[in-house]
């Protein structure tokens, strides 16, 4: 049965186990259409183990996941990201030997079901060329554009991932830990790119980084050993004692 | 002149098909062999077979410098190739490109058919997969001696190409140029075809297969592709060692036959094209040049090098080569091509 | 019919001592050792040689056909494997097809291509008849000898202070190195052990395969994979009847169906591949 909700992402009642350990234990989430959601907790709450389930680099336990109301669980990562599910991630994945521009140019590619062609290049289409230069222009890679990805900056890189992601033209979009290992003169460049992301896209965002959770999220979810502590706006969230236990450890309990 | 919006766009656009062109090295080299064929009839033999194990290393290319597929039984396809052209050339069907194609075709099915064996598991396992099925059509092959000859070989007569050049002994040369042609028809089609937008997205799966999958790139899809042209391109290369040799035995499918293919592209370098070919001139090369003085032992440099190279680190050595003598086709993208 | 079963058991054994420091790399440096069958080579030659040119009997050069191949496979680790431990398979296969095109041209040069055969003592000889079915007498001797060496290792794994940690760092490395075991120390002894028992192989094998030639290493790396393959990468047990398994198919395969002889092994060797990536006897799950 669709979910006829007219949420963008629903995750209903995931679970992951391996062998006795749960790691994912009945999880619930919706994702309005231009949502901006954050997903909270302590390290190894399984964060990113959930965003594993959602673009099904993992097979959960039990549980749907729904896109746009359908049913996605049996459908591999690459046919959930063709539906609109677009993801970074927290350790970078790019493709070392590509200039930036080469790596957008087969993300655009394949999102226009030309992946297949062999003979015609990207770059002789000049659709393409353009949304290639739009996105290089929007993340500030246009100087680099033509250097190896593994020789740029790690904030640079930081930006390519979110870039790759954007050039999928996604209707979800999964934030794993954006900012992580950022240097602080790169920051700003990461939370701009942030801020400007389009409005009817809607967002998971997962970080550590409070400022930029309460400033970027308009509701937040907490993650405590695999399951929903609570879920609420960025007010109630801030001001609940059990959140507060969670992160400041046994002293908050006082 | 410009057809984009912006100085930007034509920047990209630029950057984008900056291998498109042939630069004059690469013109240069291409006109090397058919002149060195034609110059010196009495070398044509050696050259056709540089030209030939070029074609199996540039095969091989396809599937593991491209797809980052690696195999210890490529000799499977190189072998299904020359047993289909000599097979039937032995009944009748003996038009040297209609075989050619035909033991290409059915290379390359084959390689489509057993490239999901090859996807699964790590390395290791397709490491010995890959070794396995060489050894079992070897073996079929050993075992359908009506058909093949068996241990005694097969040997046939090949028409006339074109119903004029004879490929035969008597026609060294014209056996030369023939696999020259089709090695470089077959060169510039990869040429083009891993520029295209499938054989960069065939380049995105090696090189980070989870960030191709989150882009919707179908990995397995893609690699099954570059598989099964890599075994195309392997039989193609069978079919040139039947006709233009008029004999097949089972040593084609020798383990030998796949490793020093591994050892041609790697000393030459994966990854560009052209590694396959410099490594199988370099291998042919010195096992002429080594061989005349020490025959036999001439295996044993060839694996001095081997070491040397690993315990050096290719990456090391191949950097140090590319800044030596700057490659024409590869020219990393990190390096701005002039 | 259990003549050939006898055979096949005897000669599976054998590949067991010949292959189970292949398994041994393989599990616990995940290492891909082509040359492993270098060193059964070469304890086959030792004995040959020790044999033929120096009379010695043929039980005093079994140590010698372990201890040397066992120093030459620490050298080599220490000189070149080390460095590749983390590498990709593919580099590991270079070097090792490397390593194997040195040695045959080697061995060749310096022993001639001729195989090089050794004439059994006269009580390892002959035939045993036992309630009615002919036992050879050197099958036999193969049957002890490499069941005694495979006993050995298994409690010698199960029961020792080494075996444990032996165990703990192919199950995590990471983690035993964390623990204080000098995983890197351990890693040379088992590729040492691997090498001269592969050794020892060689030198009991040779008078099965008539004779150690120079083409030893690359005609029989098949059969150590297809071991190892059907084994599983991980555990000595594993390997045991991976070799078992393969002996008596290759032995009652050549006696029952002479037409297709190896066509059965491969067939075996890539269903299984298939059938079950990890190797038919590895523990389940991924």
């Amino acid at each position: 049965m669709s979910g006829g909700t007219g949420a963008a992402l629903e995750a209903r009642g995931l679970c992951k186990r391996f062998g006795g350990l749960t790691v994912t234990d009945d999880v619930s989430l919706t994702l309005a259409p231009g949502a901006r959601h954050a997903l909270i907790g302590p390290n190894g709450a399984g964060k990113t183990t959930l965003i594993n389930l959602l673009t099904g680099v993992l097979a959960p336990s039990e549980g749907r996941v729904l896109l746009a109301g359908d049913d996605v669980t049996a459908l591999p990562r690459h046919a959930r990201a063709r539906r609109g599910l677009a993801r970074t991630f927290q350790i970078n994945q790019l493709f070392p030997d590509f200039s930036p521009a080469e790596a957008l140019a087969v993300a655009i590619a394949e999102r226009e079901g030309l992946g297949a062609d062999p003979l015609r290049e990207a770059g002789s289409r000049g659709s393409i060329v353009a949304e290639i230069v739009d996105l290089l222009g929007r993340f500030g890679l246009l100087a680099d554009m033509d250097r190896a990805t593994r020789t740029l900056a790690y904030g640079k890189q930081r930006l390519l991932e979110i870039a790759l992601a954007l050039a999928c033209r996604p209707r979800v979009l999964l934030l794993d830990e954006p900012a992580a290992g950022v240097p602080e003169r790169e920051r700003q460049d990461i939370l701009a790119a942030l801020a400007a992301l389009p409005a009817d896209v809607a967002i998971l965002l997962i970080e550590h980084d409070m400022d930029l959770v309460f400033s970027f999220a308009s509701r937040i979810t907490v993650l405590v050993a695999g399951r929903i502590l609570t879920e609420g706006p960025p007010e109630a969230i801030a001001f609940d004692p059990r959140v507060k236990a969670v992160y400041l450890g046994e002293d908050a309990h006082g | 002149m410009s057809a984009f919006a912006s100085d930007e766009a034509a920047r990209v656009s630029r950057h984008l098909l900056r291998r498109r062109r042939w630069r004059p090295l690469e013109i240069a080299a291409w006109l090397a062999p058919p002149a060195l064929i034609l110059i010196f009839p009495s070398r044509a033999l050696l050259i056709n077979e540089i030209l030939i194990l070029g074609l199996f290393a540039l095969s091989l290319d396809l599937a593991l410098g491209f797809g980052g597929l690696v195999s210890l039984g490529h000799a499977a396809f190189l072998g299904i190739g020359a047993y289909t052209a000599g097979i039937l050339a032995s009944r009748g069907v003996n038009d040297p490109l209609l075989g050619l194609l035909i033991a290409s075709a059915l290379a390359g099915l084959a390689g489509l058919v057993t490239a999901p064996l090859v996807l699964r598991g790590a390395d290791l396992t397709r490491l010995m997969v890959t070794l396995g099925v060489s050894l079992l059509l070897g073996e079929l092959a050993n075992r359908n001696a009506w058909i093949t000859g068996g241990a005694d070989g097969l040997d046939f007569t090949v028409g006339r190409l074109f119903g004029v050049f004879a490929l035969d002994f008597t026609g060294r040369r014209a056996a030369a140029l023939y696999s020259f042609v089709v090695l470089f028809v077959l060169f510039a089609l990869a040429r083009r075809v891993m520029r295209s937008s499938f054989g960069q997205s065939v380049q995105a799966v090696r090189q980070s297969r989870l960030r191709a999958g989150a882009l919707g790139v179908p990995a397995n899809r893609r690699l099954i592709a570059i598989y099964g042209l890599a075994a195309a391109y392997a039989g193609a290369a069978g079919a040139l060692i039947a006709e233009t040799t008029q004999i097949v035995s089972l040593d084609i499918f020798d383990f030998h036959r796949s490793a020093d293919v591994l050892l041609m592209l790697i000393i030459g370098g994966p990854g560009y094209l052209y590694g396959g070919l410099i490594g199988a001139a370099i291998f042919v090369g010195l096992r002429d040049l080594i061989s005349g003085a020490t025959p036999e032992y001439w295996e044993f440099w060839i694996g001095l090098l081997l070491v040397a190279l690993v315990s050096v680190g290719r990456e090391r050595v191949e950097a140090a080569l590319a800044r030596f003598a700057r490659r024409p086709y590869l020219t990393r993208p990190g390096e701005a091509a002039p | 019919m259990l003549t050939i079963l006898f055979d096949g058991v005897a000669y599976g054994m054998l590949l067991f001592v010949l292959a189970c420091g292949l398994a041994v790399t393989l599990g616990l440096m995940n290492f891909v050792n082509l040359a492993h069958g270098v060193f059964a080579m070469g304890g086959g030659y030792i004995t040959a040689l020790l044999m033929n040119r120096a009379g010695v009997p043929f039980l005093a050069t079994l140590p010698l056909a372990f201890l040397i191949p066992a120093l030459a496979g620490l050298v080599l680790e220490r000189l070149l494997y080390r460095w590749l431990y983390g590498a990709s398979q593919l580099d590991q296969v270079l070097l090792t097809i490397g390593l194997v095109l040195m040695a045959v041209p080697a061995f060749d040069y310096f022993l001639t291509d001729q195989a090089q055969q050794i004439h059994l003592p006269a009580y390892l000889e002959g035939r045993i008849e036992f309630h009615g079915v002919s036992l050879g007498a050197y099958r036999l001797f193969l049957i002890l000898v490499c069941g005694l060496i495979a006993a050995l290792l298994q409690i010698f794994l199960v029961s020792t202070r080494f075996g444990a940690q032996l165990r703990a760092a192919v199950d995590d490395p990471r983690v035993a190195a964390g623990l204080g075991v000098d995983v890197e120390r351990l890693f040379a002894v088992a590729f040492a052990t691997g090498s001269g028992l592969a050794g020892l192989g060689g030198a009991l094998a040779a008078d099965v395969v008539g004779g150690v030639d120079p083409n030893f290493p690359i005609k029989f790396m098949v059969s150590f994979l297809i071991v190892v393959a059907i084994g599983g990468s991980r555990g000595i047990a594993g390997a045991f009847f991976g070799a078992l398994l393969l002996g008596v198919l290759d032995v009652a395969g050549k006696y029952y169906f002479p037409s297709i002889g190896a066509f059965i092994i491969y067939a075996v060797m890539v269903t299984t591949l298939i059938l079950r990536p990890q190797g038919l006897f590895a523990k389940g799950g991924a």
